[in-house]
């Protein structure tokens, strides 16, 4: 280690995989993973999440699953919730995942047209 | 860049591993594996999380939900239900009491709640063998500030604003003795890491070492720059083994990443570091002793002065300064010394890591700001005595400290307040005893330790110590005398002013407490011939329940000396004159029909 600029650099690098041990993260992207959501391909949601999250380098996103949300026919389904404002996403596939991660949780702009209504 | 969606942390501490949580490790990777989530879950080993009681225990993220009491068996359903799919398996969870608890996560439960985590705050949380996670929680990022915006004696005065005090027992006022040492005329200087943990029942020490070497690392470093010092030696007790290997990787990893070594973040400073394994004596804890045995001698103390500030290792100046100390240093730099005097009371500032054990339902590690009551300790945090049973005392500072009986339960825990009481904050240990112990009992216990690590070199602990271990033993065992309290407390009063070192003069102080406090259970013993919590087996006397005996003779095949008869089927009955008080009837019988009186 040469410098405190050198280490401070390296921490940034290492401090995104850290992140996920720390309560209170301002994003929560939640799956629904009931037997539906899985029969509809949300594994497959899951794992396109999360490699669009790796490439834009977001951190602080909290990616969980919960079960059926009791909309079976929306399935695969969604929810992005920041704070109290939460949008419920419907029929996704791995594309559309893929840009409400860039479009909504790295540019901060709901997807209007793929939300529940 | 690494990214998952989920960690979870496995506590491999050295109680957690006891509980065999290796193989629940490798269960849920199996798992992990076998539904093809390995690159989306990262299974992570850590120190220890503290509910040791629960072990083995696993936290995963970002639910924050701890699992408990963990079989290899239950890997499969947490993979397929949780990690997969989120559904939290409920009867893996710990129920802290209230209905349902859990879900608001593990920091919700009062256990971890109510803990102020400084020393302790990487251990159970990252890896302790990667580096790069202590980094990204800002490891050495205080060492890279000392080095370059800070003098020395700005290091000196930052840790003496912060009113840190040891935590290995005395309570010494760190900045003052790296001051002292700074000042001392000599070269080189020495850093040494006392990390002898020897009192029954304190484990902090150990889990820090476990689970955050790296924190003991960097303010060894940030203390070698502040007295101008280039060399800092760990003294560990090699009953540590992991201890020992997980210093001894983080070692070589600071090396690599050059935060050990020449020209440390490109300054001139340099440090470098070795261990010292000691063969667990209890007196090497004394720092006079440690420092013989590190220079190769026989771990024997010296008298003081002169001090180690001004002759330490091989008559140099040298720090001794205890592990969890140590583990302070680095967040008073980042955070400042008003940050850590603002938690705590007017002299005992800070945080103090407790080991609870005995009887008490958490067993395990806590931290909580100096001033927290003993009853918020023992039974917010520890959650109470186990059983139903009443809580008696609580032993503090190991052999060298005393109990604290149920009427200073309000008591907030500080270096004063418990000198006040005849105790001693000693490094932490606090072991609960319950309505079911015998004091004298646990004076005798911790008598039979001193005894046998009393090193021999002065005669008051020698054979003093001896002495009152056998008036113990003859209390005990039924056959104490009139006058023994008296010979007691005179033997205590001479022992602690003539001993040569602290484990001397500190050896009475369990009798002295359990005297002030106790003094009608030793009197029981001595005039009644009968022990208050039926605990000294030789005062018992032994007899059958005829209500419940079924005559089943189990008792009379069992009993050494033939004091049972009685015919078949009918019941039976104990002779008391012939009676040794083993109680081997009392253990055989099924029937619940032997009791004692």
């Amino acid at each position: 280690m040469k410098s405190l600029e050198e280490l401070d650099s390296l921490r940034e690098k290492l401090k995104n995989d850290m992140s996920i041990r720390e309560q209170g993260h301002r994003i929560k992207v939640t799956v629904s993973m009931g037997t539906c959501g899985i029969a509809a391909g949300a594994r497959e949601i899951v794992k396109a999440l999360l490699e669009e999250l790796k490439e834009q380098g977001l951190n602080g996103v909290t990616l969980t699953q919960t079960s059926c949300a009791g909309l079976c026919h929306y399935e695969p389904l969604l929810e992005v919730s920041r704070g109290s404002e939460k949008t419920t996403y419907v029929k996704i596939d791995r594309d559309k995942a893929r840009e409400i991660v860039k479009k909504h949780l790295a540019g901060g702009k709901v997807v209007e047209e793929w939300t529940a209504r | 860049m690494e990214m998952y969606r989920s960690h979870v942390l496995v506590c491999a501490g050295a109680g957690c591993i006891s509980s065999s949580c290796k193989s629940v490790q490798k269960a849920l990777q199996d798992n992990i594996d076998k539904l093809g989530l390995g690159s989306e879950i990262k299974v992570v080993e850590t120190g220890c999380m503290g509910p040791c009681d629960l072990g083995p225990v696993i936290m995963v993220f970002p639910d924050g939900v701890l699992y408990r009491r963990l079989k290899p068996e239950d890997a499969a359903e947490i993979v397929s239900q949780h990690l997969l799919k989120g559904k939290v398996v409920t009867r893996l969870i710990h129920q802290a009491g209230g209905a349902g608890d859990q879900p608001g996560g593990y920091e919700k439960l009062d256990f971890f709640s109510r803990q102020t985590r400084i020393a302790l705050r990487n251990t159970g949380v990252i890896n302790p063998e990667s580096v790069e996670e202590y980094i990204a929680r800002d490891g050495y990022r205080a060492l890279g500030r000392v080095l370059s915006q800070m003098t020395p004696r700005q290091v000196v005065d930052t840790i003496k604003e912060s009113g840190l005090r040891g935590r290995g027992g005395a309570g010494f006022p760190t900045g003052l003795k790296w001051e002292f040492t700074a000042r001392s005329a000599g070269y080189p200087k020495y850093v040494v890491c006392n990390a002898d943990e020897g009192d029954p029942g304190a484990f902090m020490d150990r889990s820090i070492l476990e689970g955050d070497p790296h924190s003991v690392l960097e303010a060894m470093a940030i203390c070698g720059y502040a007295i101008g010092s280039p060399t800092g030696y760990i003294y560990v007790r090699a009953e540590y083994p992991l201890a020992v290997e997980r210093l001894a990787k983080a070692i070589g990893k600071a090396r690599e990443y050059e935060l050990l070594g020449k020209n440390i973040f490109g300054t001139a400073f340099d440090f470098d570091i070795e261990i010292r394994v000691g063969a667990g004596a209890f007196v090497c804890g004394e720092e006079t002793a440690l420092l013989a045995s590190i220079e190769g001698r026989r771990g024997e103390p010296r008298p003081k002065p002169p001090f180690p500030a001004q002759e330490g290792l091989w008559g140099k100046p040298t720090v001794i300064n205890n592990v969890e100390t140590l583990a302070s240093i680095a967040p008073i730099i980042l955070n400042g010394p008003q940050w850590f005097a603002a938690i705590g009371t007017g002299k005992s500032k800070g945080t103090k890591v407790f080991a609870l054990a005995g009887k008490i339902n958490n067993t395990g590690l806590v931290e909580v700001p100096m001033g927290t009551s003993l009853r918020e300790i023992i039974f917010d945090i520890g959650g109470g005595i186990p059983g139903g049973k009443k809580f008696k005392a609580v032993q503090t500072g190991g052999p060298s400290g005393g109990c604290i009986p149920a009427e200073h339960l309000d008591t907030p825990v500080d270096y004063e307040s418990l000198t006040s009481l005849g105790t001693i904050m000693g490094s932490g240990g606090m072991i609960i005893v319950d309505e079911d112990t015998c004091m004298v009992d646990l004076a005798k216990f911790f008598l039979e330790f001193v005894q046998e690590e009393s090193c021999g070199k002065c005669s008051p602990c020698r054979i003093g110590t001896k002495r009152m271990l056998e008036i113990l033993q003859r209390i005990t065992s039924g056959k104490g005398r009139e006058g023994d309290i008296e010979l007691l407390e005179e033997l205590s009063v001479g022992i602690k002013s003539s001993a040569l070192c602290g484990l001397g003069q500190t050896a009475p102080n369990p009798v002295i407490s359990t005297l002030r406090y106790f003094r009608e259970e030793y009197q029981a013993h001595i005039r009644e011939r009968r022990c208050p919590a039926g605990a000294c087996q030789a005062l018992l006397t032994f007899y059958i329940d005829a209500r419940q005996c079924q005559g089943c003779g189990v008792c009379a095949k069992a009993c050494p000396s033939q004091a049972i008869s009685g015919e078949k089927k009918k019941p039976h009955i104990i002779d008391t004159e012939k009676c040794v008080q083993c109680g081997a009837c009392k253990t055989k019988c099924k029937f619940n029909a032997v009791s004692t009186l």
